[in-house]
């Protein structure tokens, strides 16, 4: 093989929990610095996809390799960021908006945890970012769904991960935030950074990803996303009964 | 006149005795001491417990010691070590059966702790009188001796460093375990650190109150800081705090009312935290009534 090693490669990954099959023989690769989005129906295993990327839940075959090495290698480095679909986080938990961001960086700090003006220099960026600069003293149950999934990619930022894990990140977000998401993950990638994200919204597919793929249990298509979001592509993948159905 | 005026001076006169005068003697200082070292540790720690959901496991491993203590009166060895191994145990017996079979966390804790404690009671049942159950269960503390104390300031010393100091990382395990894990921080080992700093508290609280009211001291002051403030940081000062308070209060009323003292601290914490309670009523009312509630705290509902 020759240039960089892929940021995320499963070969023939197989995902079980208990009996039901969740991901059958996937192969996916996704390029250093591409932005690569995960189309599928409720139930396809985009979020298993995700939980093997970042040894949640261990394929009973195939291989997952991220950033040239093991996911074990890839999660002791903090090189993977996931935001997790719909986090079932504690909404009373008594930490505040710049008190979770700061916990994206806790592996790039000393064992005490103790901030350096690095560290709040950066949470106070990746706020910004997000436009959630003016929050950043809130509890964090105080928050509407949409500022929280903004607070959750403002760790993931903050964390300075090279693999960006999105599991449908604009569920309950509106349009001028998601305008705003898509800017700073267009910069992101700019940046060098690859990013991977799942969505069920077509529409903003093509404006953030130059690579898709079209999943159902196994991978039915990949390529660019021009090329892969044919309606007959589409058709194969929504149409399709879900993936439990007998 | 002067008789009324004699009057007034002798009864601030007799009040500054009673608060004084348990201090001078060797065995309230000693019980001070215990009691305050304890609840502190044990204050900090019920931060967490609290906000994980774990208090059910505070009282598995209070009770869970109860056979630890007594061989290790028997075999005359320092209860503290027989009382760390039986927490210790329990804990992982917990993990073992929820882990290995379909019985849910509470189930698996509650038959586990109930049972060890069970083997406790008929050990105490069957040794000599030499063990007395009442002190095990319900503390001793005016009786503590110097080695007693010194084993409690040590453990809690060094229990109450490590919760300080690993701090963040505890409250990161509390919030969002997944995210620990993604980020490479060995979330396993927090969980271990956490129940056996569980256990250390345990086995410096059950000096202070006893067995049965060690839990008291593991949940009580970390829900009613908890009431009164949404930031982790302000809730390791205010429990603490509130903790230290009620093991002074409570031991120097054991002695000017002549009751146990372990019942009275708990009573003080309880009583704490039902003002605590009335306070975030209050808090809430007032700042919905304002029309802001983004400014009400706890007792939502
Ligand atoms: N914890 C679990 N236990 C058992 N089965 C599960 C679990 N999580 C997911 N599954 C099953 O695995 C399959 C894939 O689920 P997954 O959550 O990965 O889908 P998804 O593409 O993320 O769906 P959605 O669009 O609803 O988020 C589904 O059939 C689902 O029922
Ligand atoms: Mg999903």
């Amino acid at each position: 093989m020759s240039g960089p090693a892929p940021a995320l490669a499963l070969r023939g990954v197989t995902v079980r929990y208990g009996d039901v099959v969740a991901l059958e023989e996937v192969d996916l690769t996704v390029g250093a610095g591409e932005a690569c989005g995960l189309v599928g129906v409720n139930g396809s295993g985009k979020s298993t996809l995700f939980r093997a990327a970042v040894g949640l839940v261990r394929p009973v075959a195939g291989t997952v390799e991220v950033l040239g090495g093991s996911v074990e290698r890839a999660r002791r480095a903090g090189l993977v960021a996931y935001v997790p679909q719909a986090d079932d986080l504690d909404r009373d938990f008594p930490v505040d908006v710049a008190d979770v961001v700061l916990m994206g960086r806790y592996h790039l700090m000393g064992r005490r945890r103790r901030p350096r003006p690095a560290d709040r220099a950066a949470v106070a960026a990746a706020l910004e970012r997000v436009g959630l600069a003016d929050l950043a003293d809130r509890q964090v149950g105080r928050l509407s769904g949409g500022q929280r999934q903004r607070v959750l990619l403002a760790r993931a930022l903050a964390q300075e991960a090279r693999l960006l894990l999105l599991d449908e990140p604009f569920t309950g977000v509106d349009a001028a935030s998601e305008a705003a998401v898509t800017a700073v993950l267009r910069d992101l990638v700019a940046d060098g950074c690859t990013l991977v994200v799942s969505t069920h919204d077509l529409t903003m597919l093509p404006a953030l990803c130059a690579r898709a793929a079209l999943l159902h249990r196994r991978v039915l298509a990949e390529g660019p996303t021009a090329e892969v979001l044919t309606p007959d592509n589409l058709a194969r993948t929504f149409g399709l009964d879900p993936p439990e159905a007998p | 006149m002067t008789p009324v005026v004699l009057a007034a001076r002798a009864v601030p006169a007799a009040w500054w005795d009673l608060l004084v005068e348990p201090w001078g003697y060797g065995f309230m200082q000693r019980a001070l001491l215990v009691t305050v070292v304890a609840s502190v540790v044990a204050a900090l720690l019920s931060c967490w417990l609290v906000l994980i959901g774990w208090s059910l496991m505070g009282d598995a491993v209070s009770h869970a010691v109860l056979p630890g203590v007594v061989l290790a009166y028997l075999l005359g060895v320092p209860f503290a070590a027989g009382a760390f191994l039986f927490g210790v145990g329990a804990v992982a017996l917990i993990g073992w059966v929820r882990a290995t079979s379909r019985v849910k966390e509470d189930a698996a804790i509650g038959v586990v702790f109930t049972t060890v404690f069970a083997v406790g009671v008929v050990l105490v049942s069957v040794t000599p009188s030499q063990v007395d159950l009442s002190h095990i269960l319900f503390g001793n503390v005016l009786g503590v001796s110097d080695a007693d104390v010194w084993q409690v300031v040590v453990l809690g010393a060094v229990a109450a460093a490590v919760l300080v100091l690993r701090r963040r990382d505890l409250t990161l395990y509390a919030f969002d375990r997944v995210h620990a894990q993604v980020i490479g921080l060995p979330v396993r080992r927090i969980g271990v650190l956490l129940l056996g700093l569980l256990a250390v508290s345990v086995v410096v609280a059950l000096q202070a109150v006893g067995v049965i009211l060690a839990v008291a001291m593991l949940i009580t002051p970390g829900a009613t800081a908890y009431l009164l403030t949404d930031r982790i940081w302000r809730m390791l000062w205010v429990a603490p705090a509130i903790a230290a308070g009620c093991a002074v209060v409570g031991v120097w009323a054991s002695y000017a009312l002549d009751v146990a003292s372990a019942g009275l601290v708990v009573v003080c914490q309880g009583l704490a935290f039902g003002a605590a309670y009335v306070t975030a009523r209050v808090r809430h009312r007032r700042a919905a009534r304002a029309g802001r509630p983004g400014k009400a705290l706890a007792a939502r509902r």
